[in-house]
């Protein structure tokens, strides 16, 4: 009973909980004397006998109540011994929650604190990475200046950790710590210099940030890692988008030069031309002009811009910052439309962008002007949004629009918000100071206000006419009457000072007028408020110096009043204006140039936007919010006047490492086609793969091992090489590996390497078939299948993005695949270094290879070539879970030698089986088909392949039919490359000249084509014509011709194909062939072909 | 960036603080600003925690964020570290502690389980932070509502000052695995200005205009859009209006009818006029043909709850206004505040054309709906 009283103090639903658990006989005991015990001793006395309990109930219901004190602000300090024990617990959320208290409390009780660093720190050897993420969190939370060489270790090693969520929390950690203790900055720029090369985006937003806080101004450690950060950008995380684009803002403004000078040409009347000229126009301004803009300038203007469309709003307003800071002025406009939609947001949003806005529209109207009706007030908007669209369609306004802009101004004057109603008459003051044309209106506007029933009103724009009437007093008298005669109606101070300084001012205009209102005044002299009073007085004065006779005595009189009034400040000034006016014998000195003094012409007040000094400040910021310095506000630099060295972003390549290059040198097989295909593939590629990228490199270099030795073994000539070409081409993936690595680290960030690399191939290639030892379409066939394999294993792998590998497998050729599987390999970010050896190393063996292998003919035989571009016939989402590929087996149709060899492969990837799949009706009905047998059944997942035999009579035109299953047909159609209507022929070269003799003119077509570089070896050619056309390869005695020849499947008639090289990569391609069509169609494709890598 | 969070209630007291950095006291909160970070920066990441809140409690209240603290805490852990967020996406929250739902609380209570996962989502990991892996339904579906606003400001006459769309298009996918959808739109040159869910490959829209994704589980925004302003608004009502204050008296008259303009067809529902009146008004007599009308005293706005438009049978609300005795004549007449909803049309023209799914074998069920709203629908009288 005792103890449920006890509990009922704390009430709720724990009690009960409690008093439940009580029952049991572990705790009740022991539990319940030591209660009795310490009953009435401090409230926090049964949180820690809950704490101290061995049930994980009680101690994390304990827990939770520690947190909501804490989250109220209460101190809880007290508990932290019996807390700080539970660190260890295995229950995840008791462990939290004790993290959540530790942090807190572990300044104020560092003694005990330091308890809990064992567990930490070998939670921080733990194999899984979350627990070593969540250790160095911790840990680095843990606000104890003892531990900070412990933390610095930990840092240290999670920098270097092999995952990339341990490295991204390193980059939070070192923020902590020096935070903590800054005389660790230059041990923790050590480390933020390290993570600044890593290339995972999980890391680069954190990393920067650190960089940010611990180091802004070492701008020297962003040159190596500016292109790889520009790159990453679109898929780093939205928070480290922002953190990232700031800083690259800042580093731009002192790397680069000004894009703006040339645009001096483009001030804002001609501007507009500017945005109807499409981005071409564009670049070839920049281009002419004397300004080149840096390529590092222009990536990253352009690889921000996708961020435009971010759902995040900080995202889109610092690429918009970006772009005010940092573009040519014409390029600009391309951040307004996103500017303009981010106004749908919430309000808190609305505010800081429409700020922004105000301030980039006094500089540049052209960019808002055609979102002005954006900017219209709606009657639900709140007042400070209201005056900032107001100020935004002021800076807005122009001759054109000022009519439409005055309308709408029309009837936000009338708005129930008074206040919002005062700052539409300033704004319509405005407009009419800056747009001479519209003043006259304006002003007549503004008179008519005066009769307005609102004081505000009335008093605003008095104050705006009188604004107004400065800068153009001439022949303004009789608005200056009207005002006096609406003087005795209006009751606000300010509005009544206004009329009395412009009577006074232009007193001479009113000559009648003036008197009467000081007349007035000097009755109510006494009860008006000290701005009047003030007023009051200098009319006063005004009067009595131009027109003395009729006012003396009322200036007097005034004066006398003044004199002993309360306020010491109109006591002051008529004591002052009186010395002046009617000066006493001995203070005469100033009194002949009172005239000067009092009637002096005055400048006219300049109407500005309230912006206009904002615009010092970096877009986007606090302190442009605030209108205030913040702290820790970074200014922006100025453009430097010359640009600084531009080579130091460039990413080194160390020099080739002498001991690489006799092993390398060996290496036979070429490797050519995967640089061209590993430099676009590894961007990807990195992104998903993983440390299981080294697994797949051994896999996939042995089996590519295995490949190079079944090759051999096929062309019986070269079979004793056979074991060591199995070695060397494994080597030689060894090579791709290394070099696919070294794609990754330098990735684009040197143009001139790829650039290298790619003159490189072709010349390794020529010399290679020179020497006459590898039947190289055999080669590359054999591998391709063997890639399969690892293909799979790349699919696999890598997460990122699985139908987009499946694409890339199809479009390329098998052999690529393999090498996509060699860049599926991330190297830890400790040795990013190294691959740049291994790859600059290869870029000099692939020459030495080219020397030594020398061929001179090449005996492919066609049948080998089997090409693998497989079709899609059916896809599952419209076959209702049937799909269907084909492909051309380029082999002799069995059924009939008119028709052409077609395999389809028939998929289930529905969940139940699918029955009596056959070849339904087709179209044109003449076609000639060989179907297959009908399957009977197919059962999910399961697969099979049919042949068909297709009489396409030598034309490409599509064979139509019916793929029907028990329930369903779909129609589907098969279009054959012209290149597959052939069959290989094989002949002697005289009987080819013969034949070709045979069919000139119009059988014959030619053309002179131009050769990508690659393409100029002889294998490459015949692979390239075999990849497109079915023919046989003709040998030929000539090295710099090249002869094919072929049948048409249907008639039989010859297909004559003949490439002649010329010098600069262009060739003479003829095709003789009686089917002219065919002929002009075959010509097209290769064509084609040879021109692309 | 964030170095604490103070939850303020209506009345300006604190009722929850959360610290990433050093602790900082109370009184910080009289004065707002002290170091430099982008403004947007922090609303956007306070908008993204009230969202977490409304998703994890069903609403964003002081009572809820005080009846859940401890979930509060452990959500404000593991969004921020050191003052960065860190997950921000309500997938992989969901995974790290889960939502409290009465028969979990139940099952905790007697098991002694927790609301805290036990596993670290791996979703944080890679490439796709938005999805989680390993989901699975035994109903596998796609929805996706296309809500289209009109943003519009009619003057006195009926004439349109201003007018746009602004269209939305919301997604409740559930399906097992890691499908990737492809989403293509009979006339995407229509969309001007678009912005999406980081689940969309911008390249793909760039070069095929077709939204390529793999979506997150459960219900998301994918993108949001402007229809070009060249094309010509409908607006699908027009509203004859007649309010005069007398210069004498202390009475004024209010005379409205709706009728149906460009409905392309379709039966306007939910309609709704909203009239702010001046504070002088003390009372209203009026009687609607269709609907009720309500009028609060104290806030002075006049709804009148319409429902269906029958072009057959114009709804109209007449009648007469009383004032404050003695107060000048309201200077401007009140705005009406218009809200509709039109069934089945997207105001603009879009159309979904198709949607595709890859990368898994099963068949979805997939569905579109389009639904036209007035957003800021404003009559000026």
């Amino acid at each position: 009973m005792s103890t449920s009283v006890l509990y009922n103090d704390q009430g709720g639903a724990e009690a009960a909980v409690e008093a439940g658990l009580e029952s049991t006989p572990t705790s009740s005991s022991t539990g319940a004397a030591f209660r009795l015990v310490h009953a009435d001793f401090k409230k926090n006395e049964d949180l820690k006998e809950m704490l101290e309990s061995n049930k994980e109930s009680l101690k994390l219901d304990a827990m939770k109540r520690i947190v909501e004190l804490i989250a109220k602000g209460k101190n809880a300090s007290e508990l932290f011994p019996a807390v700080v024990k539970n660190v260890a617990s295995k229950n995840i959320e008791l462990k939290k929650l004790v993290y959540v208290y530790l942090v807190r409390y572990a300044e104020e009780q560092q003694d005990l604190a330091l308890l809990s660093i064992s567990t930490f720190q070998r939670a921080l050897k733990d194999p899984n990475q979350l627990i070593r993420a969540s250790a160095l969190r911790v840990l680095s939370s843990i606000r104890v200046p003892i531990i900070v060489p412990i933390m610095m270790l930990a840092i240290k090693e999670a920098s270097a950790d092999l995952s990339p969520y341990v490295r991204k929390t390193a980059a939070h950690a070192i923020q902590k710590l020096y935070s903590l203790d800054q005389d660790q900055k230059e041990q923790l720029i050590e480390v933020i210099e390290k993570l600044l090369k890593d290339k995972s985006t999980l890391v680069a937003g954190s990393v920067v940030m650190a960089f940010e806080e611990v180091c802004p101004d070492r701008i020297d450690l962003i040159h190596k890692n500016y292109r790889k950060l520009c790159n990453l950008l679109v898929d780093v995380e939205e928070w480290g988008q922002v953190v990232i684009i700031s800083m690259l803002t800042r580093y731009a403004r002192t790397q680069f030069t000004s894009p703006w000078k040339e645009d001096a040409m483009f001030d804002e009347t001609n501007e507009k031309a500017f945005y109807d000229s499409d981005s071409e126009e564009k670049k070839d301004q920049v281009k002419a002009g004397p300004y080149v803009m840096d390529p590092d300038h222009r990536l990253l203007l352009r690889n921000t811009k996708p961020l435009l469309q971010s759902r995040n709003t900080a995202v889109v307003m610092s690429v918009a910052q970006l772009y005010w800071h940092l573009a040519p002025k014409h390029e600009v406009n391309i951040v307004t439309k996103s500017l303009v939609r981010l106004l749908r947001s919430n309000r808190e949003v609305q505010y800081i962008v429409l700020q922004n806005i105000a301030t980039m529209s006094i500089q540049r109207k052209g960019m808002f002007e055609p979102f002005m009706k954006s900017f219209y007030v709606r009657s639900t908007d709140s007042t400070h949004i209201k005056t900032l669209k107001l100020e935004i369609l002021t800076n807005l306004a122009n001759e054109a629009n000022i009519s439409i802009i005055l309308r709408e101004f029309q009837t936000y004057v009338k708005s129930q918000d008074k206040a919002f109603a005062a700052a539409t008459i300033q704004a319509i003051g405005r407009c009419a100071t800056n747009i001479s044309e519209v003043t006259d209106t304006c002003l007549n506007g503004l008179v008519l206000l005066l009769s307005n029933r609102d004081e505000t009103v009335v008093a605003e724009s008095v104050v705006v006419i009188k604004k107004l009437l400065q800068t153009q007093p001439s022949q303004r008298s009789e608005i200056i009457k009207h005002m006096a005669k609406l003087f005795d109606s209006i009751t606000v101070p300010m509005a009544r000072a206004s009329i009395l300084w412009l009577m006074g001012e232009y007193c001479e205009r009113v000559p009648k007028i003036a008197p009467d209102v000081l007349r007035k005044m000097a009755k109510t002299f006494t009860a008006e408020e000290e701005i009047v009073k003030l007023q009051t007085v200098n009319l006063a004065a005004k009067l009595y110096l131009t027109n003395s006779k009729q006012t003396k005595l009322l200036t007097q009189y005034i004066l006398n009043l003044g004199k002993y009034d309360q306020n010491y400040d109109i006591r002051d000034r008529t004591r002052f204006i009186r010395q002046l006016i009617v000066p006493s014998e001995q203070g005469g000195a100033l009194s002949k140039y009172a005239r000067r003094i009092l009637l002096a012409p005055k400048p006219a007040p300049v109407l500005e936007s309230a912006f206009k000094d904002r615009d010092h400040y970096q877009l986007g910021s606090l302190s442009h919010s605030l209108n205030i310095k913040a702290i820790g506000y970074q200014e922006l630099s100025d453009w430097p006047a010359v640009a600084p060295d531009q080579s130091v972003r460039n990413v080194e390549v160390i020099e080739p490492v002498k001991e690489w290059v006799p092993l390398v040198g060996k290496v036979k097989k070429s490797k050519s086609d995967s640089k061209f295909y590993s430099d676009d593939e590894d961007d990807k590629e990195e992104e998903g793969s993983d440390s299981s990228g080294s697994e797949d490199s051994s896999s996939s270099s042995s089996s590519s091992g295995e490949s190079g030795s079944e090759s051999e073994e096929e062309s019986s000539e070269e079979s004793e090489k056979t074991s060591s070409d199995s070695g060397r081409s494994s080597s030689a993936s060894e090579e791709s590996t290394s070099e696919s690595k070294s794609e990754q680290t330098t990735k684009k960030k040197t143009k001139k390497v790829p650039q290298e690399k790619k003159s490189k191939p072709p010349a390794a290639d020529s010399s290679s078939d020179e020497n006459g030892n590898a039947p190289v379409a055999q080669a590359s066939s054999s591998s391709s299948e063997s890639s399969s394999g690892s293909e799979s294993d790349s699919e696999g792998d890598s997460d990122s993005d699985p139908p987009r590998v499946q694409k890339k497998v199809e479009v390329k050729s098998k052999k690529e695949v393999s090498l996509l599987d060699l860049c599926d390999f991330t190297p830890a970010p400790t040795n990013a270094p190294k691959p740049v050896v291994l790859s600059s190393s290869l870029l000099s063996d692939l020459q030495g290879l080219s020397l030594s292998n020398v061929s001179s003919a090449i005996q492919v035989t066609t049948s080998s070539f089997s090409p693998v571009k497989t079709h899609e016939l059916l896809h599952h989402m419209t076959g209702k879970g049937l799909s269907a590929k084909y492909h051309f087996p380029r082999q002799p149709c069995l059924y009939q030698p008119s028709m052409v060899a077609v395999q389809i492969i028939l998929t289930n990837s529905s969940d139940h089986s699918l029955e009596e799949i056959h070849v339904g009706g087709r179209s044109p009905a003449s076609l000639n088909i060989h179907c297959f047998n009908t399957i009977e059944r197919l059962e999910p997942e399961a697969s099979v392949t049919v042949s068909m035999g297709i009489d396409f009579s030598d034309s490409t035109q599509a064979a139509n039919f019916q793929l029907c299953t028990k329930e369903d047909q779909f129609n589907v159609s098969i279009q054959p490359a012209v290149g597959e209507l052939v069959m290989p022929s094989t002949m002697t070269e005289q009987d080819f000249c013969k034949e070709q003799g045979k069919l000139l003119g119009m059988n014959e077509t030619s053309a002179t084509i131009t050769m990508a570089t690659a393409n100029c070896s002889s294998q490459a050619i015949s692979k390239q014509v075999l990849s497109v056309a079915n023919v046989g390869v003709v040998s030929s005695t000539q090295n710099n011709l090249h002869r094919f020849a072929g049948r048409t499947v249907s008639s039989g008639a010859l297909v004559l194909v003949s490439l002649q090289l010329k010098e600069s990569s262009t060739a003479l391609l003829t095709i003789n062939t009686e089917k002219s069509v065919m002929g002009s169609m075959l010509l097209r494709d290769l064509k084609q072909a040879l021109a692309q890598a | 960036m964030i170095h604490s969070l103070f939850l303020i209630n209506h009345s300006g007291d604190i009722f929850l603080e959360k610290h990433w950095k050093s602790v900082i006291s109370r009184s910080v909160c009289d004065y707002f600003f002290e170091t430099e970070v982008p403004p947007l920066f922090v609303i956007e990441f306070l908008h993204r925690v009230a969202d977490t809140f409304q998703d994890y409690f069903g609403e964003c209240s002081e009572v809820v964020i005080k009846d859940n603290v401890v979930t509060v805490y452990e959500l404000l852990e593991e969004m921020l570290d050191n003052g960065f967020p860190l997950a921000t996406e309500s997938n992989v929250l969901k995974e790290m502690i889960k939502p409290p739902t009465i028969l979990r609380s139940v099952v905790n209570t007697l098991t002694g389980g927790s609301n805290v996962g036990d596993m670290l989502p791996v979703g944080q990991l890679s490439t796709i932070p938005w999805r989680r892996a390993g989901v699975k339904y035994t109903n596998n579906e796609a929805y996706f509502d296309v809500i289209e606003e009109i943003d519009a400001i009619l003057d006195k006459s009926g004439t349109t000052v201003f007018a746009e769309i602004q269209g939305v298009i919301e997604a409740c996918v559930r399906l097992t695995g890691m499908p990737d959808l492809t989403l293509s739109f009979m006339n995407p040159r229509l969309l001007d200005d678009v912005s999406f869910h980081p689940c969309v490959r911008f390249k793909r829209w760039e070069s095929e205009r077709v939204l390529s994704f793999i979506p997150p589980d459960g219900n998301f925004t994918l993108m949001t859009y402007h229809v070009s302003s060249q094309n010509l608004v409908a607006i699908p009502v027009y509203v004859k209006q007649s309010i005069s204050f007398f210069e004498t008296g202390t009475c004024g008259r209010l005379d409205i009818t709706i009728a149906p303009k460009q409905t392309m067809g379709k039966t306007v529902e939910g309609l709704v006029v909203t009239v702010h009146m001046p504070k002088t008004v003390l009372s209203v007599n009026l009687t609607a043909t269709q609907g009720n009308c309500t009028y609060d005293l104290t806030t002075k706005v006049l709804v009148w709850d319409i429902g269906k438009l029958n072009p057959q049978k114009l709804p109209n609300l007449r009648g007469s206004l009383s004032m404050q005795a003695g107060a000048p004549k309201p200077e401007e007449n009140p705005t009406l505040n218009i809200d509709l909803k039109i069934q089945q049309l997207a105001i603009s023209g879009l159309k979904v054309s198709r949607l595709d799914m890859y990368g898994e074998k099963y068949k979805p069920f997939k569905g579109v709906k389009y639904v036209t709203k007035a957003g800021k629908f404003q009559v000026r009288t």
